[in-house]
């Protein structure tokens, strides 16, 4: 589990830096909320580019915590990004009161994927590429809102486990404010993502690091001593949350179908 | 062989980043290579593995294939006269068949063409998807003495290494593709892999060896690089950075291997009726 920082570093900006420029473009473009996921992915892009290059956004919501506003303003100036606050609440508000039931889980969803259309709409303002800033162990247990969070061009923290993440960040000297504060999706008042999840990231890198990475079978990660209950757990979200991770999928007619036999890369021609 | 063979071949390793796909402009930057590479008095020229397409073509594949008469390869074979290239690209046989290939040409005519015989074809690699497999691997003479080419996986088999051996090969001649992977505490899998090997390879086999890998990235994968050289006795003449762009030019010293194989007669003391003798027996996996 443990990096090679400097070398994870080197690839992460080459990649940052390789995928931008290679289709034209100079700029990034990246949702900042205060934490450390969106805080590392700004730092690898000011490190790639120059913070010059890279357009920070914090979208704040009328419940979001004043501390996520600060921190995430420390943080781009830390790095010297461009940054600005686009408030999402006259924008969310007119269609939560359109929809008198709604829950707090679907307030959430509508909340990221506003912020999503924001962050595209920017991408389109200042001709910079959107960052992503899902790490892999959110995206292996689905912890993030389809097109939402997890809509982006480029990811360079998406093979990162939270616990390599905490890692790379202090190594990057992102502000120990951003570093120590207990991870949270901050879409009401108290909420953190261990309580939600009911384990820790820690707990579950060390189990998604063994499952995924090593390929280890359950048998074989209970005698190594992970709770029987949390394998399962942990192994049923993963599966259960694949479709996030894929694209749209195609019902097949014709001998050659997008995805299926008709296959290039995003780089095609790049 | 009615050529004398030259002592010290200066051989420049070309870490280039290919544009997938776009056979035209890959082949302007490598004539630009080559060329500055005559300038510099180089007597051999190494490109990647696939240096002319890129790597990750999956539906391209079919696109940028080619074969002799193409007149990018023609091409090729024209610059040649000045100097010895080796080039990758895909090649597409008269059957029909698209291979993983890479051409060694030299004053004006194709000198060897290796088809990739081991297409790894398993996590992020799908070469077997979309290739068909070389089968023979062969020591070819060359101003330079006897070399041999093997692309990237070919290397990983005993086969390959034990065939070009005992062919007589002294120069090992190695393009590869290799993804960055595996990150660990010290370096990553990958370089940590090929660093070994190509270490062992050239002392054990006692060969100079000359390894270039491509850099850049294809949809998120990134192509190391560290391309570098050995002499016979496994001493690294020098290596490019790692992730970098680059070119290295070295100086490989055809004698090397003369003195590697008084030292360490490893290829004397060869005892191939051994396999022979086990393979026609019930030996070998089945």
């Amino acid at each position: 589990m443990k990096l090679d920082l400097d070398l994870t570093v080197d690839i992460l900006t080459n990649f940052i830096k390789d995928e931008t420029e290679k289709i034209g473009l100079k700029n990034v473009v990246l949702g900042l909320s205060g934490g450390i996921d969106s805080a590392l992915s700004a730092a690898l892009a000011a490190k790639a580019l120059g913070g010059n290059r890279v357009y920070a956004y914090c979208m704040p919501y009328k419940l979001s915590s004043d501390e996520s506003l600060k921190d995430a303003m420390k943080v781009a100036e830390t790095f010297r990004l461009n940054f600005d606050v686009i408030e999402i609440t006259p924008m969310t508000d007119p269609y939560f009161e359109m929809m008198p039931d709604i829950d707090k889980l679907r307030m959430g969803n509508v909340m990221a994927r506003q912020r999503m259309i924001c962050l595209f709409d920017m991408s389109a303002k200042v001709a910079g590429l959107v960052l992503g800033t899902s790490n892999k162990t959110e995206l292996l247990l689905g912890y993030g809102t389809w097109y939402g969070d997890l809509a982006s061009a480029l990811n360079p923290i998406g093979d990162l486990y939270k616990t390599q993440v905490w890692e790379l960040s202090e190594y990057l000297g992102i502000p120990q404010s951003v570093v120590d504060k207990a991870p949270t999706a901050d879409l009401w008042v108290g909420q953190t993502d261990e309580q939600e999840l009911g384990f820790t990231y820690r707990q579950a890198d060390d189990l998604l690091y063994a499952m995924v990475d090593e390929r280890r079978r359950t048998p074989e990660l209970i005698e190594m001593g992970f709770d029987e209950e949390l394998v399962k757990k942990v192994a049923e979200k993963v599966r259960r949350n694949q479709f996030k991770r894929n694209t749209t999928v195609i019902a097949k007619v014709s001998q050659r179908t997008i995805g299926r036999d008709f296959r290039y890369c995003r780089d095609w021609g790049y | 062989m009615d050529f004398l063979i030259e002592e010290i071949m200066k051989v420049h390793l070309a870490q280039i980043k290919p544009i997938l796909g776009n056979l035209e402009k890959n082949a302007e930057n490598h004539f630009k290579i080559i060329e500055q590479a005559v300038e510099e008095g180089c007597d051999l020229v190494v490109f990647p593995e696939l240096s002319l397409t890129g790597y990750y073509l999956l539906d391209l594949v079919y696109d940028v294939a080619m074969d002799e008469t193409h007149p990018v390869y023609q091409k090729f074979l024209e610059y040649s006269n000045d100097i010895a290239i080796v080039f990758g690209f895909v090649y597409e046989s008269k059957e029909k068949l698209f291979y993983n290939a890479a051409s060694f040409v030299h004053r004006g005519k194709t000198v060897h063409l290796h088809k990739k015989v081991y297409l790894p074809d398993y996590t992020l690699f799908e070469e077997g998807r979309y290739f068909a497999s070389g089968n023979s691997i062969e020591a070819f003479d060359t101003e330079f003495g006897k070399c041999g080419i093997l692309v990237c996986e070919d290397v990983f088999h005993l086969s390959s290494l034990y065939i070009l051996s005992q062919s007589g090969a002294q120069n090992i001649i190695i393009p590869s593709n290799s993804p960055a992977r595996g990150n660990l505490e010290q370096g990553h899998d990958a370089s940590n892999t090929w660093q070994t090997s190509n270490r062992y390879i050239a002392s054990v086999l006692t060969v100079n060896l000359v390894f270039v890998n491509r850099v850049g990235v294809e949809d998120g994968v990134s192509f190391w690089g560290g391309s570098e050289a050995y002499d016979a006795k496994g001493r690294r003449l020098a290596a490019a950075e790692m992730f970098k762009e680059t070119g290295l030019t070295v100086d490989v010293d055809q004698d090397s291997v003369r003195r590697a194989r008084i030292e360490t007669p490893f290829l004397r003391d060869e005892k191939s009726f051994l396999v022979r003798d086990f393979l026609n027996d019930d030996g070998g996996r089945k």
